[in-house]
């Protein structure tokens, strides 16, 4: 099977976030970047699952500079076969989606996975408009997958519970908690990655449709207010008269 | 010009999440100076009172009630184009994200997703949570078509005028290439993305058999019960009521966190709520920090001991 997974670099989850250019901008100094969660633990490994399985190729997808290679490499390590940098800054999903779609049309896979979403813009957007482009089906926040021959069994988180239902491949998926676990590049690994090629190609065009114009810091937390555990009814009074919540 | 607002239906009755889309739909097209349209697919029980949050047609398109994004899409394009529709709003729910960015490609519309402001300016400035709640970004959309999913718990609903009848609308139904096999969702709980009133419990409870009195001050309050990560990977609790980064992100009016110190993965997942409580014994636990109050103290003492003060609150409210 060809599998195609498209990774996004994100700022560590720790980071503190910072903005610049008179809030105008993200500030990338001193930011240290992985990949993705969603598109490393879960995307990626359950695509490398199923190449074990099966057979075939596991095919890294990014867009962004070539800075960006680290994390393209620590996915080559963790065991995908080769691939491809869109030579570009990902500058919205919709462009982004669109070099995926270019990509994977030309190239014919069975199946392009994603994760179910970035943790820094959190929009839940790339996959869908990839599937959309490519005229193919899309199962999102996918917990768990079988394959049998070119049909997958999938369930799907939906709210308050799950989803089972079967398709045939080509398709999208985007990968949520369940999929599969973690893995560390061993030192094989690492030592293998640097000599998988990496395709780096020009972007297809594409308009960004939205744009950010500001951004903002969450209002401080005026402090925690401590209760005394021996007084739970003044916990509930100030819930009541003073968050008004309940 | 028109607002259009997929009403999701997903367990065949409109629930919040689509009350909520066309109560932000209406005032979204108050702001623009036009009507607020609703749209319903498949079975949709109350789809009449869509009517009451401002919705002032609400048509349904016949089709299977299985969901497929790529089908549903497919109606919902077709249905902006046949009411003249220039914003298309989703819920920022299961079925909302799977759809919204199909039809932003469909419409060649420009998205923003989890929005919590109505678009502002000539230019359609709308709000959004950034980097997992540790910021906001300001969105304008260039596109002269605009998709956008709304982030729960944020518009409350507000009755505005009477139930509309439901007319039904005609599009050619594609055939689906997905085979829904079976949905399970719990009966009589609110969904947590949906949820108000969230008690959630981390690692501090020991052990799954302690949950009885988590179970309790959420049945007081009609509280959805919510879990940290260590909790739901131990199998303590399902995997549906993990809330984080990497479970369900949150954004309730009162979140209390009983036993969970708050790691940064956590915090990603709720940070949003309103109002945060934890209750936990160690004092130097980071989710104090993130707290509006905060009870320092063994749970096993005084969880009981708010259960008793939330049911004589409770009795007295009766």
């Amino acid at each position: 099977m060809k599998l195609l997974v498209c990774v996004s670099q994100t700022p560590d989850t720790t980071t503190k976030i910072k903005f610049a250019n008179g809030d105008t901008e993200f500030d990338t100094n001193g930011v240290q970047f992985i990949m993705n969660p969603y598109d490393e633990w879960y995307a990626l490994v359950r695509a490398l699952e199923l190449k074990e399985q099966v057979g075939g190729t596991v095919t890294l997808f990014h867009v962004g500079p070539k800075a960006n290679e680290t994390v393209i490499r620590k996915g080559l390590a963790i065991g995908a076969d080769n691939a491809v940098r869109v030579d570009a800054e990902a500058t919205s999903a919709m462009f982004t989606a669109a070099q995926i779609a270019s990509y994977a049309q030309s190239e014919g896979y069975d199946m392009v996975f994603l994760g179910k979403e970035t943790i820094d813009y959190n929009g839940s957007e790339v996959a869908a408009m990839t599937a959309e482009m490519l005229d193919m089906p899309f199962i999102s926040y996918a917990t768990k997958m079988d394959v049998n021959g070119t049909t997958a069994t999938i369930n799907r988180d939906i709210e308050g519970g799950m989803e089972t239902l079967e398709v045939d491949a080509p398709f999208v998926l985007s990968c949520a908690k369940g999929m599969a676990e973690q893995r560390i590049p061993n030192m094989r690994g690492i030592m293998m990655a640097k000599r998988k090629p990496i395709n780096v190609i020009p972007a297809v065009e594409s308009a960004d449709l939205v744009k950010v114009t500001k951004y903002e810091y969450p209002a401080a937390k005026s402090g925690v207010k401590l209760i005394d555990p021996e007084n739970m009814e003044e916990l509930v009074n100030l819930l009541h008269n003073e968050a008004k919540v309940i | 010009m028109a607002v259009l607002v997929y009403a999701e239906s997903l367990t065949g009755s409109i629930k919040k999440a689509a009350i909520e889309a066309v109560t932000y739909g209406n005032l979204t097209a108050q702001s623009l100076g036009t009507e607020c349209i609703a749209l319903t697919i498949g079975t949709a029980e109350g789809a009449a009172s869509l009517g009451q949050y401002g919705a002032a047609k609400v048509y349904n398109v016949a089709a299977s009630d299985d969901f497929d994004a790529q089908v549903y899409a497919q109606i919902i394009s077709e249905a902006a184009t046949q009411v003249g529709a220039d914003v298309v709003v989703f819920a920022h729910s299961s079925s909302g994200k799977s759809l919204a960015g199909r039809v932003a490609v469909r419409t060649k519309a420009g998205l923003v997703s989890s929005v919590i402001s109505v678009p502002e300016g000539d230019q359609f400035t709308v709000k959004k949570g950034v980097f997992s709640g540790k910021g906001f970004a300001s969105y304008e959309i260039t596109a002269d078509k605009k998709v956008l999913t709304i982030a729960g718990n944020t518009f409350p609903p507000q009755v505005v005028a009477q139930d509309v009848a439901v007319e039904a609308l005609n599009i050619n139904v594609p055939t689906s290439k997905v085979k829904v096999l079976s949905k399970s969702t719990v009966d009589g709980v609110v969904p947590l993305p949906e949820a108000e009133l969230v008690v959630s419990a981390g690692r501090g409870m020991k052990g799954p058999e302690n949950w009885g009195i988590i179970e309790e001050m959420a049945g007081i309050l009609g509280a959805t019960t919510a879990c940290s990560r260590p909790v739901a990977d131990v199998h303590w609790r399902p995997h549906h009521e993990h809330v984080g980064q990497t479970g369900v992100a949150i954004r309730p009016t009162l979140y209390i966190a009983v036993g969970i110190s708050g790691a940064i993965q956590h915090l990603a997942g709720v940070n949003q709520s309103k109002v945060i409580v934890v209750i936990n014994k160690d004092p130097e636990a980071p989710f104090f920090k993130a707290a509006d109050y905060g009870v320092v103290g063994d749970l096993f003492d005084v969880v009981p001991r708010l259960n008793q003060a939330l049911k004589k609150f409770k009795e007295s409210q009766n």
